[in-house]
């Protein structure tokens, strides 16, 4: 095995690398804002919004992502709206992705005791307030983990959108392949990188997560108190 | 350009049918090996413990595409090459074992901690504990997340095309291609996918209410 | 024109009656303990004087505000009624002062200083101004639930519910609780107290209304009440409760 011409090309990897990043921290940040969005959606606005944003949720997580890339790099410009590969993939990650955290936020919102509400409520609150100041960031902290492990699976998913020439890490490794013709020594240091890259992901949003709801601790509590009184 | 009609749709119906295959394919094989390191994650022995765990670790923290890289070119390099099939089978096999070594590992664990004590107070042996008290049950609690990740399995099918074989994405791909009607072919896929996976969702929910209504006795 | 005026109340859970034609009028100033067994009804009817629990009959008016399920009036009228919980019911995301200062604030647009200064005030008439940026979950629960009285009394009500609020304490920690109470009382507000504390209900309430299967079985001075029961149902269930 030789891993010189593939170290060769570092300065691809490198991009490719910095490429993966920037969408998925972007598909994050975006993913979630949609999907606190459309969770306060399904909660506070009537029935329709909420079979809505169902059918939104469940159409994208009962297709694949390639499939739903392909949708928007190919279809889109059909009606028009012409993008590059790059908007292409980050548009479907976000769309994905918020599909996904609208699933586990929603569940998080659910199971927040009803006692808070009534106790927001009875503190003249309107449902919006009680949402917005009340159940969220408690729901939020609730669901940290399980969204943690879909931020992680979204960032290795972004691999998949080499398949429209995005040279994310992928797509470097493929053009990296094509010019060294050492498909091996270059796939098991893409995959290494990438093994590091997610286990870097999941400490740090273990940390994130300590720092943003210091008080985790007393949530875990919540439903049990109030069952238990 | 070809126009999209009824024989571009037959081939990606056909198309689906392999998917359908390699899914199945793959989730039995893969099976037998996560069952395999399913036991070795919970072995007495540290070794073999922590072989099967970072077997599964690696494999959950890198990407389904570089399982199939790995998979395929690592086989190529030790002189073996399987035909598209077979390598696409393999490879999600390799990936469906760890995932599935986790859920049962988890499933196994959940089983509470009295019914071991229970069973071994019958005079039960390991072995008999696991046949006849622990595995039963796991098995219950093991069904819902086992069907939602069936689901996985079959959305990530769509990316074997890599390894070349032609599955259902695949041929939308080359449908598209040839006709340049996006919206009407990837919707044909699109539907196909969501009818093949949305039912199998609804099963895992309907297994999980199920499964929380008789705990709760 | 009473504090509280509840008219003929009926309210069943499908065909289950719990309320079966209740009346009360409850002046300003006045403390009234609400006493009986558990699905007498009693918190029930506690929860329908805020709209927390709706009702198919009758007639409700508390603090000038007719019950209504209009959401704007409703949360004007529960502008001028606290409810303390049995679970307290603190934020636990929030520090005791943000606790407090919540509601005033996005209800009533109270502007920052002036919510932090109503803050400290109140938790000073419960006795926990140390305790204004500690959170919810490193108090104890008579702690806990001073906050929670706290919290109601920043919106500065006309009638304040108690809803067995000593219930889910241990016993050492019911005193400091019934202490606040008892300060509130003489202060000259407006208080309904569910509770199954009967020397608190003799000596601190000047009304107390024993419910019975959905109905106001008995009700009177509180002294008299206890010292005289007209029924067998209340006579047993004060022999039952004294300890």
């Amino acid at each position: 095995m030789q891993f010189d011409p593939v170290l060769a090309e570092s300065d691809l990897i490198l991009k490719g690398i910095w490429l993966t990043i920037v969408l998925s921290a972007s598909a994050i940040v975006l993913g979630c804002t949609l999907a606190v969005l459309l969770v306060a959606l399904r909660t506070l606005a009537g029935r329709w919004a909420g079979i809505v944003v169902d059918a939104y949720v469940e159409l994208m997580r009962n297709t694949p992502f390639l499939i739903q890339l392909f949708m928007i790099f190919f279809g889109l410009p059909l009606l028009g709206i012409r993008m590059s590969g790059v908007e292409a993939a980050l548009l479907t990650m976000t769309l994905n992705l918020g599909a996904y955290s609208t699933e586990i936020i929603r569940a998080g919102v659910e199971s927040i005791h009803k006692s808070q509400f009534e106790a927001g409520v009875s503190l003249a609150m309107t449902r919006r307030q009680v949402f917005q100041y009340v159940v969220l960031q408690p729901a939020f902290a609730r669901v940290w983990p399980a969204l943690s492990s879909q931020f992680v699976l979204m960032m290795l998913a972004s691999s998949i959108c080499s398949f429209i020439s995005v040279q994310e890490l992928s797509g470097a490794a493929a053009i990296v392949e094509q010019r060294t013709f050492r498909s091996f020594e270059t796939y098991i240091i893409v995959t290494v990188v990438y093994l590091v890259m997610a286990l870097s992901l999941k400490v740090f949003l273990l940390w994130l997560g300590r720092k943003l709801f210091p008080q985790v601790s007393g949530l875990s509590r919540l439903d049990a108190k109030a069952e238990a009184a | 350009m070809q126009t999209f009609g009824w024989p571009e749709a037959m081939f990606i119906f056909r198309a689906a049918g392999w998917t359908l295959l390699l899914t199945a394919i793959s989730f039995a094989i893969g099976s037998l090996i996560g069952g395999a390191f399913a036991i070795m994650r919970l072995s007495r022995i540290k070794l073999v413990r922590n072989f099967a765990a970072g077997y599964i670790l690696v494999i959950q923290s890198i990407p389904v595409l570089m399982v199939l890289f790995m998979s395929y070119y690592g086989l190529s390099i030790i002189g073996i090459e399987l035909p598209p099939f077979f390598a696409a089978s393999a490879s999600l096999a390799v990936y469906v074992s760890a995932y599935l070594a986790e859920i049962w590992r988890g499933s196994i664990e959940s089983v509470p901690y009295q019914q071991w004590e229970a069973s071994a107070s019958l005079a039960h042996s390991p072995a008999q504990t696991y046949r006849y008290v622990i595995l039963p049950q796991a098995i219950r609690i093991s069904l819902p997340p086992t069907v939602g990740f069936l689901v996985q399995l079959v959305k990530n099918t769509s990316i074997v095309s890599v390894v070349g074989f032609v599955e259902l994405s695949r041929a939308g791909q080359l449908v598209n291609n040839a006709t340049f009607q996006a919206f009407q072919v990837f919707s044909l896929v699109a539907v196909i996918y969501f009818a093949i996976c949305f039912p199998l969702s609804r099963l895992s929910r309907h297994l999980e209410k199920v499964m929380n209504a008789s705990r709760s006795h | 024109m009473p504090a509280v005026l509840i008219e003929d109340i009926h309210k069943s859970y499908g065909r289950l009656e719990v309320l079966k034609g209740v009346s009360l009028s409850v002046d300003a100033g006045q403390v009234v303990a609400i006493i009986g067994r558990s699905g007498s009804g009693k918190s029930t009817l506690l929860r329908c004087i805020n709209g927390l629990e709706t009702f198919q009959s009758g007639k409700i008016v508390v603090a000038g505000h007719d019950m209504t399920q209009d959401p704007r009036k409703l949360r004007e009228l529960r502008k001028d009624v606290g409810i303390v919980f049995q679970s307290y019911n603190l934020f636990p995301h929030l520090t005791v002062g943000q606790n407090i200062m919540l509601s005033p604030r996005i209800t009533k647009n109270v502007p920052q200083a002036q919510a932090m200064a109503l803050a400290k005030e109140v938790l000073a008439q419960v006795g926990l101004s140390d305790k204004f940026d500690s959170y919810p979950d490193n108090l104890s629960g008579g702690q806990q639930q001073r906050v929670a009285i706290a919290r109601s009394l920043a919106m500065q009500p006309k009638v304040m519910l108690f809803d067995e609020v000593t219930s889910a304490l241990d016993p050492e920690l019911t005193g400091e609780v019934l202490l606040v109470m008892e300060k509130l009382a003489k202060g000259g507000m407006t208080m309904l107290l569910v509770t199954h504390e009967m020397n608190f209900a003799r000596t601190v309430a000047d009304t107390t209304v024993f419910m019975h299967q959905g109905l106001i079985w008995e009700s009177g001075p509180s002294k008299e009440l206890f010292a005289n029961p007209q029924t067998p149902e209340l006579a047993n269930f004060v022999k039952a409760g004294a300890h």
